[in-house]
């Protein structure tokens, strides 16, 4: 007791230990958690408003620092390797956030069904005995696939099955429909998540729909019932959808003896026995009873001029008129007066 | 994890981590700055805004590049580019007759402009003029506000002091290294002005416990003139001070400490 008070005499006495006590008319708010302190006492205007206020403003700073640290030394602190760190409380003073708090993920249509029924998650070892490779083979992830190829490399047809069915593509294609089944499903966990209407059907939901969207949406609607559209009762004036669950098809590999013989000829058929528009029979035979015209000057010339391209063009039914063939007919072996090719959009 | 509830997932896990980073969250990341140079620009205020860059290193990012941005006719430049860099404070200077050595310092709000102020410098003198020592980079600064203005909620100051303390305080911490505090910001409200000092904290011995503060400037040092402002309306500023439910601190019933520090409950 008795050093300590020789220490305190000492300090008031010796002058270049000073005091810590910052006397102000107004208590400073202080946020410790910011290390903020606001200051409502009034300030020496003329001071400020003089041509160097520096001095002023550096002696507010160093009592206002006094004050904050005087406060921050109050609070409890621990020693970590060497350091003296004390504990700051929560920042008080209210400052607007970044982005708003986010909103808790919504349950899965699988998550709220097996929250009512108490089904819980069960943990899945990651190896798997496999008898047939006689290891511990992984049952999802890292050299998996490496695992399934080994097992692979032949398939059994099973008893039911088609022989020529491909049994490695009919894997793959249910691998594939698995994915895109879950992707499906995820997608619509989302959409319920955001409150996003989806159809269920296969159309997407336009605004305002076409004639042709509407239609097809009817047809669709009409399908989507138990017998699959066979008792549904038809309008008046309702048309038949074209093509309506037809895919491409194609002719078979191997077919009767004589069908394929008689597809060919018919196209044959077709290709030599095309009727030319116009009669040219007629014409030879016309143009032979009239005689050789007057042969036009320039009539080539003429005739580009007026921009006619290619050969005498005319309608299904235009017939040939007297005098409006020109001798010759047919530009044959002139190349007809074109237009300028179209250069590729680059 | 806001992650999965996503369309299109992240292809890369690097990919993955940066939209964990910008999603909201219930704790959020530091605010980062970006500092924007506008089409007409001052050595004066280019220095001013290179300044506070190095205050707020390395929390802020400065585009030297010159932006023909202007954020009171058109926001949606200074949007996109905070969306961009996945920043909630801007700073944009630029220089003209009108307008000499301009500093318009905002903040956004779910990828929006809340406030917008417009401020002008004079008597600027950088970190370079003062020739001392420094603090070190990433120091949380001690914030001083003296002056009427920002005491009276009705004034625009209000909210200034609000951006202000938005902008300095640095990240949020819990634990402080005693010794560590080192740098104070003094922020001093007369009529339309606002003066901004920056100091050194050297702590002396005295008779007490507690030290003994002596300052030294290091700078930089300004002198902020209010221009024109933009303010979010009072709604708007109170649902984005909304804090969620979650980090509400939970009042623990029935329980209480008698005399002696042992733990009572009631049943």
């Amino acid at each position: 007791m008795q050093a300590k008070m020789i220490f305190e005499e000492d300090a008031e006495s010796d002058p270049t230990i000073r005091s810590t006590k910052v006397d102000k008319p107004l208590e400073l708010e202080l946020d410790i958690g910011n290390l903020l302190a606001s200051d409502p006492n009034e300030l020496n205007l003329k001071h400020l408003k003089s041509k160097n206020p520096n001095g002023y403003l550096q002696s507010l700073a160093r009592d206002n620092t006094q004050l904050l640290i005087n406060q921050i030394w109050t609070l409890p602190f621990e020693r970590v390797d060497d350091v003296v760190i004390a504990k700051l409380p929560k920042p008080e003073y209210l400052l607007p956030r970044e982005k708003p708090a986010p909103k808790g993920k919504q349950m899965t249509k699988w998550e709220t069904y097996a929250k009512d029924k108490g089904i819980t998650k069960r943990k899945k070892t990651k190896l798997v005995w496999d008898d047939l490779v006689k290891d511990w083979v992984p049952r999802y992830g890292y050299k998996r696939a490496a695992a399934e190829h080994e097992k692979d490399w032949v398939l059994e047809v099973p008893a039911n099955a088609d022989p020529f069915e491909d049994q490695f593509e009919k894997k793959s294609e249910a691998k594939s429909e698995r994915v895109a089944k879950n992707e499906l499903q995820r997608l619509k966990n989302i959409a319920r998540a955001r409150k996003v209407v989806v159809p269920s059907a296969g159309l997407t939901l336009t605004e305002r729909p076409d004639k042709t969207e509407l239609n097809q949406a009817m047809h669709v609607a009409k399908k989507a019932t138990a017998s699959l559209g066979k008792f549904q009762q038809k309008l008046p004036r309702e048309k038949p959808l074209k093509n309506a669950g037809k895919k491409r098809k194609f002719e078979p590999l191997v077919q009767e003896s004589g069908k394929e013989k008689n597809m060919n000829l018919n196209v044959l058929d077709n290709v030599m026995n095309k009727k030319p528009l116009m009669a040219t029979e007629k014409l030879v035979s016309r143009g032979l009873r009239e005689g050789p015209k007057e042969p036009v000057e320039n009539s080539f010339e003429e005739s580009e001029k007026r921009g006619r391209r290619g050969g005498m063009k005319g309608t299904k039914n235009t017939k040939a008129k007297k005098g409006s063939v020109r001798k010759g007919g047919f530009k044959k072996g002139r190349a007809a007066p074109r237009s300028k090719p179209k250069k590729k959009r680059q | 994890m806001g992650i999965i509830q996503r369309v299109v997932k992240p292809k890369t896990r690097r990919g993955k981590r940066a939209l964990i980073k910008r999603e909201a969250k219930l704790i959020e990341n530091t605010k980062q700055c970006l500092f924007i140079r506008g089409s007409r620009t001052s050595n004066v205020i280019v220095n001013c805004v290179k300044d506070l860059t190095k205050l707020k290193k390395p929390h802020a990012v400065f585009l030297n590049r010159k932006h023909d941005i202007l954020p009171f006719e058109a926001v949606n430049a200074v949007e996109s580019l905070t969306r961009k860099y996945d920043s909630s404070l801007f700073g944009l200077v630029s220089h003209n007759k009108k307008r000499p050595n301009n500093l318009i310092l905002g903040r956004i709000f779910d990828q929006q402009v809340l406030d917008m102020v417009e401020l002008g410098v004079e008597n600027f003198k950088s970190l370079d003029e003062f020739k001392n020592a420094k603090v070190a980079l990433g120091n949380k600064p001690c914030l001083l506000f003296s002056g009427e203005p920002f005491q009276t909620p009705s004034s625009d100051f209000y909210r200034l002091k609000n951006l202000f303390v938005d902008f300095f305080r640095g990240e949020e911490i819990v634990n402080i290294r005693l010794q560590g505090i080192e740098h104070v910001l003094q922020f001093v409200a007369v009529e339309n002005k606002v003066l901004l000092r920056s100091y050194r904290i050297i702590l002396k011995k005295s008779g007490e416990k507690t030290p003994y503060v002596e300052l030294e400037e290091i700078g930089p040092s300004m002198d902020f003139v209010l221009r024109r402002t933009k303010l979010a309306s009072a709604d708007l500023f109170k649902s984005a001070c909304k804090q969620p439910k979650e980090l509400k601190v939970k009042k623990v019933k029935n329980v209480s400490k008698d005399v002696f520090g042992s733990t009572m409950g009631r049943v």
